[in-house]
């Protein structure tokens, strides 16, 4: 989950590195208050969670309240990157002296967290590593001894970053350890003409598995754009909206990935991604099926299970149960293969409903869905 | 032979007690995995009866070790415990430790995969189905009565695929099936498996499961060129994933450039790997190489 700027910004104060007085708001109105309160010069920020918003127009500077008001009414609501603008935060302006790139990731092939630092911020860090590796510092973290203000000090050193940096990095590291976040960067972090080290724009992603032991951010960064996938999130549903006309359920994230592939190699595009784990109890057979059948451009629906551990009758008496909570209005092409798959597919024989037929292969039943999808 | 578990493998179970380990438990046993007891420090010094087979209970992974001599555990205690049950296996010197847990924060992973390392132990998983040796044993989730024992070496990130696949090969069968698991973090690779598939003299052909989000099925291409002489087919799933969003498994996601579908295929491709386009046309890529005696 990734955090907003201005969450990102208030974590990084609550550990002590500086940042630029600033205050969130998602009216003109307010924006002209806090205009006021920082001292009437700032500058507006778009609140998305996607890069690029400087060259989007997302981020703009304001000479006075009025200005600051102005500038707010513009980038609230603008579409950046398919992003709806909901938010500004106002920024006191700061005299940058230098800018520096400072950032911890998680290395997955290496199966820990990297240091990467670069006397050369304010800029796409991907694009100087690909022109410039020599400037940019990858130095591995590790997860025993962490970020010490010795370890701190080689990276700095081999980033040609000025000695003040230390006391940033030893700090962000402790926004990533106690945060449980999988990626803290700052980009730039400055230094200003008086010579203090401050975090001008951060970006925080945050490990969805920790979500038992760091509650504070709740529902509200996780928010979804689409109502769709609010509706399956709020169910408790593993979904993911595609643009497609085949509405696809299944066990198993690899394998409800596969029929997405194989649904999309069949010449149709799949609606959705939806995993109903190896449970697929029959509330989460109809819940599922209700949110697939309210996306107004699904045509057909597949579900494409294999009974592994779940045996494939209780997962047809799932699909029957379903069957009598949600009306069915789109004809519906279920593969059952596995465990119990002969008695399974009986269960769907004997409820006969006209608009679901069965399909004995995955490949088949991809096909099946593609051809009444084309022809509903 | 087989590999990382065999008939001689003797299984401990972390969290056997609570509800998915009384029912893994239980399936373990019943395919005839010598699981030899299970541990819950506030349950130590009582037996669970598993249809007339007594399994006892330890204090800690140490106490079991020392008592049955196991060399394997496998674990489904839950996400907030996890870290502090591998870490404790690891310092009691088991060889594998199977971590079927889903839902463990990355820096858990991260603490404990490093951990294990450094102390010998192989980790497998978290987030993973376990691996099956058919015929011999079972540690973890994976259904022993897909497929009968064979010459087929299966190493997948997903578990529904990895069941797919099995089903799809039941009458040839396999030597082992790892299921790596899904995370971010995972303590044993695909380049592990492939090492461990090339050296085992009953494994003729390796069946390479991936899926998007990071770079491991380019590494283990780049492996398969360079160290592999035995056959090795591929599936890769995702290559309708739209970019930036999780699928299902915490680590699958493409992230900008990295981690695509189509990335993963052409790097196995060139390293000589056949890739099938659905997991039915991977199986008969299979067939068709075992027939020729490749």
């Amino acid at each position: 989950m990734d955090l907003y700027e201005h969450q990102a910004r208030e974590l990084f104060e609550e550990h002590g590195i500086l940042v630029p007085r600033a205050e969130v708001t998602d009216s003109p109105r307010g924006a002209r208050e806090i205009a006021r309160r920082l001292g009437g010069r700032v500058v507006v920020k778009a609140q998305v969670k996607t890069g690029g918003r400087g060259k989007a127009g997302g981020v703009r500077p304001a000479a006075d309240p009025a200005a600051a008001e102005l500038t707010a009414r513009r980038i609230l609501g603008m579409d950046i990157k398919g992003h709806t603008v909901g938010k500004v935060m106002l920024a006191e302006p700061v005299d940058i002296d230098r800018e520096f790139y400072v950032s911890y990731v998680l290395d997955r092939s290496a199966g820990r967290f990297l240091a990467i630092a670069s006397a050369e911020g304010g800029m796409d860090i991907e694009e100087v590593a690909a022109t410039r590796p020599e400037a940019v510092a990858r130095i591995p973290v590790d997860p025993a001894e962490g970020v010490t203000p010795a370890k701190a000090a080689r990276i700095a050193e081999a980033a040609g970053l000025p000695p003040q940096t230390v006391d940033v990095l030893v700090r962000l590291w402790q926004v990533l350890v106690r945060e449980d976040a999988l990626l803290v960067e700052v980009n730039p972090l400055v230094r200003t003409a008086q010579g203090r080290i401050v975090a001008l724009d951060g970006k925080v992603t945050l490990d969805d598995n920790a979500g038992f032991r760091q509650t504070r951010w709740g529902t509200e960064a996780a928010e979804h754009d689409d109502p769709l996938e609010a509706r399956a999130a709020a169910l408790g549903l593993n979904y993911v909206r595609l643009d497609g006309e085949v509405g696809i359920i299944g066990n198993g994230a690899g394998l409800v990935m596969s029929t997405l592939d194989v649904v999309a190699g069949c010449g149709a595009r799949p609606a959705d991604f939806l995993d109903i784990g190896g449970g697929a109890s029959a509330q989460v057979m109809a819940d599922g099926l209700s949110v697939i059948l309210s996306d107004p451009a699904v045509k057909s629906v597949l579900v494409n299970v294999f009974g592994g551990i779940t045996a494939c009758d209780a997962v047809a008496d799932g699909i029957v149960r379903a069957l009598d909570e949600v009306r069915l209005t789109k004809p519906l092409v279920v593969r059952l293969d596995g465990n119990n798959a002969a008695r399974g597919r009986a269960v769907l024989d004997a409820r006969a409903h006209p608009l679901v037929e069965q399909a004995t292969t995955m490949d088949g039943a991809a096909r099946r869905a593609a051809q009444l999808a084309a022809t509903t | 032979m087989a590999i990382h578990l065999t008939k001689e493998s003797r299984i401990l179970v972390q969290g056997m007690t609570g509800g998915e380990g009384m029912k893994h438990t239980r399936r373990m046993l019943a395919s005839g995995t010598n699981v030899v007891g299970g541990v819950n420090p506030r349950k130590a010094g009582r037996t669970v009866d598993f249809d007339d087979r007594e399994v006892p209970v330890f204090g800690s992974v140490h106490e079991g070790i020392d008592a049955t001599g196991a060399d394997v555990t496998v674990v489904f205690v839950p996400p907030a415990f996890a870290r502090t049950a591998v870490l404790e296996a690891a310092d009691a010197g088991i060889g594998l430790a199977v971590v079927i847990t889903e839902g463990i924060p990355v820096h858990d992973a991260v603490a404990f995969t490093t951990y294990a390392r450094a102390r010998g132990t192989r980790i497998i998983g978290p987030n993973c189905p376990g691996l099956i040796s058919p015929g011999q044993s079972n540690a973890g989730i994976i259904p022993a009565d897909i497929a009968k024992p064979g010459r087929i070496g299966l190493v997948s990130k997903s578990g529904t695929l990895t069941y797919q696949l099995m089903y799809e090969l039941r009458d040839t069968g396999f030597s082992t099936c790892v299921g790596i698991g899904g995370d971010p973090v995972v303590g044993t690779s695909h380049i592990d498996c492939l090492a461990a598939f090339e050296d085992d003299p009953d494994t003729d052909l390796i069946v390479l499961i991936g899926e998007i989000g990071g770079d491991a099925e380019e590494r283990a291409a780049a492996h398969i060129r360079d160290h592999v002489t035995k056959p090795v087919v591929g599936y890769i799933a995702g290559f309708t994933a739209p970019e930036g969003r999780t699928m299902g498994h915490a680590g699958a996601i493409v992230s900008g450039s990295t981690g695509t579908a189509r990335a993963k295929r052409e790097a196995l491709e060139a390293a000589g790997v056949t890739v099938g386009a659905t997991p039915t046309e991977t199986a008969r890529h299979v067939l068709a190489l075992l027939r020729s005696g490749a």
